[in-house]
């Protein structure tokens, strides 16, 4: 086994493992998204009443896309914060010194998030089906939202652990989430793009996320619409953001 | 601290009532002044609400269009939500500084003092309540600089930044009494999105009358964050509508007192065991 897979694996496998077996992390990151499917999809459901608002398989299927990929988003974003954790009680300090190839650590991280979105993702979308979700699409329709999400969680998780690798510090937190958050917030959550009006319209027309949502959307819906420029934007993302995380690994081997 | 006064160059000894109150205000103090050198932790609480203010003001303003919609601007309806989020925000901040007493042991020596409990708990809250208050003010100001227009006018006003102030003291009870109970910051904290979530089971981005799932109204209907969320929001739609302020008001000062009273026990049985 390489020297990259034994770190990459040893990390990823510490990474799951703290959060299964830790409630304080594992309950929040389930049950935010899940109370998003529930505050969205359930209290907003008469924003389908809205005039133009067509989306044939129903709004909470509108709104599991949204929750779905934040989920994935999220899910990077909290790995970020355990890397940050690390740091703090030292232990990220002496994986440095121990790790025989040390880019196996954001590897590890990140696989980490994949891994530990798996389970919220899993139970976002059973929630969802309780719920009533309709879903329209065929296999591979399904297989290309299951990628969004990867790619999503993968985007996130680099952006997360690189900055955390930065800043060293669980004080970083908020740094750490609110752009993300915000980012997600700033697309079309509640309404189509069209029914958006101002500047929220403005700036989710400009808003990276917004392909993928519509993408997602789309693809729950049989229709699909946008893929191929989200699948783009996320593999672009994932390779600046890979930099960005190599460049917090190598920011912190400098701080020693 | 001092436990006498001096009366026309002697000293005599201060009511029980006066030391109390004196305890009080030191312990106050120190809290104010710590809430206001963590700078991080007044800002993020403070932007994160009007952020989703501005984002949610305009992207759910098409619910305007839903026939029966109070009002024809949503950030009218939307302006109650950051209030009580903030006050939210407050409770946590108010529990994980107190919690943090517990943990570094500060609490433990400050039961060796003659300091009395309800001085301790009442103090404690002095930082949580100059947070409060300035949250109000700039949620208020935000909101009418956004365009957001009270039908109750000035004194509606008023009566807002008061009931949102009320809120806030009672929710930052509820934060003593969670680091009371539980004793670690991190604990208190894992608890905030229990309490987040309350807003978001609310009648907060619609009108209960409009809420089409059935089950969800109901929930809404038995989440008293829908009272307080309602009392704000008929100062600025509606004007004066007492039945909307006495739930509010009512429901506030039910936490409040719920809250205080079950953590002065804390406190108590805390000092006890200390």
């Amino acid at each position: 086994m390489s020297r990259f897979v034994y770190v990459a694996r040893g990390v990823a496998w510490r990474s799951i493992h703290n959060t299964l077996v830790n409630p304080a992390i594992l309950i929040p990151s389930i049950v935010f998204p899940l109370f998003f499917l529930i505050a969205f999809a359930g209290g907003l459901s008469r924003i389908s009443d809205v005039p133009n608002f067509h989306y044939a398989p129903g709004y909470t299927s509108f709104q599991f896309v949204f929750v779905f990929l934040q989920s994935a988003a999220f899910g990077g974003v909290f790995t970020g914060f355990a890397v940050a954790r690390d740091f703090d009680s030292g232990f990220a300090r002496r994986l440095l010194l121990s790790a025989p190839r040390r880019s196996g650590i954001i590897a590890g991280y990140t696989l980490g998030a994949l891994l530990r979105w798996a389970l919220t993702g899993t139970v976002v979308t059973i929630a969802a089906l309780i719920a009533g979700m309709n879903v329209d699409g065929n296999g591979v329709q399904l297989i290309g939202l299951l990628g969004l999400g990867i790619g999503m969680n993968l985007v996130a998780a680099l952006w997360a652990v690189g900055l955390a690798m930065f800043l060293r510090t669980e004080q970083a937190g908020a740094v750490i989430q609110m752009p993300v958050f915000v980012l997600l917030f700033l697309a079309p959550v509640y309404v189509p793009l069209t029914l958006l009006t101002g500047w929220v319209h403005d700036v989710a027309d400009l808003n990276p996320v917004t392909p993928v949502l519509e993408a997602g959307r789309g693809l729950l819906a049989g229709s699909p619409v946008k893929v191929a420029i989200a699948f783009t934007g996320l593999a672009v993302a994932a390779i600046v953001l890979s930099a960005f995380a190599r460049r917090g690994l190598a920011s912190a081997e400098r701080a020693g | 601290m001092a436990a006498e006064m001096a009366v026309g160059g002697a000293y005599v000894p201060l009511t029980p009532r006066a030391k109390v109150i004196e305890q009080t205000l030191a312990i106050a103090r120190r809290a104010v002044v710590r809430t206001t050198r963590q700078r991080a932790l007044i800002i993020f609480p403070m932007i994160f609400p009007l952020i989703l203010f501005a984002i949610n003001g305009s992207a759910l303003s098409t619910a305007t269009h839903i026939p029966g919609f109070p009002t024809h601007n949503y950030r009218d309806f939307l302006i109650a939500m950051p209030f009580v989020q903030g006050a939210m925000f407050v409770s946590i901040n108010a529990g994980v500084d107190l919690a943090r007493d517990i943990e570094s042991g500060f609490l433990n020596r400050l039961s060796m003092t003659p300091v009395r409990g309800e001085a301790l708990l009442v103090g404690q809250l002095g930082g949580a309540l100059v947070l409060g208050v300035v949250q109000a003010i700039v949620y208020l100001l935000v909101g009418l600089a956004s365009g957001v227009t009270l039908v109750s006018g000035v004194g509606g006003a008023l009566v807002l930044l008061f009931l949102a102030i009320l809120i806030s003291f009672a929710f930052a009870s509820l934060g003593i009494l969670l680091a009371l109970r539980f004793g670690t910051g991190e604990a208190v904290q894992g608890i905030f999105p229990l309490l987040f979530v309350t807003i978001f089971l609310s009648s907060a981005s619609l009108p209960r009358n409009l809420i089409k799932a059935t089950w969800f109204r109901e929930v809404a209907t038995y989440n008293p964050v829908s009272y307080l969320l309602e009392a704000l929001r008929s100062l600025v739609i509606t004007g004066w509508n007492a039945q909307a302020l006495e739930l509010g008001f009512g429901f506030a000062l039910a936490l409040l007192v719920i809250a205080l009273g079950l953590a002065g026990m804390a406190m108590k049985s805390r000092l006890t065991r200390t």
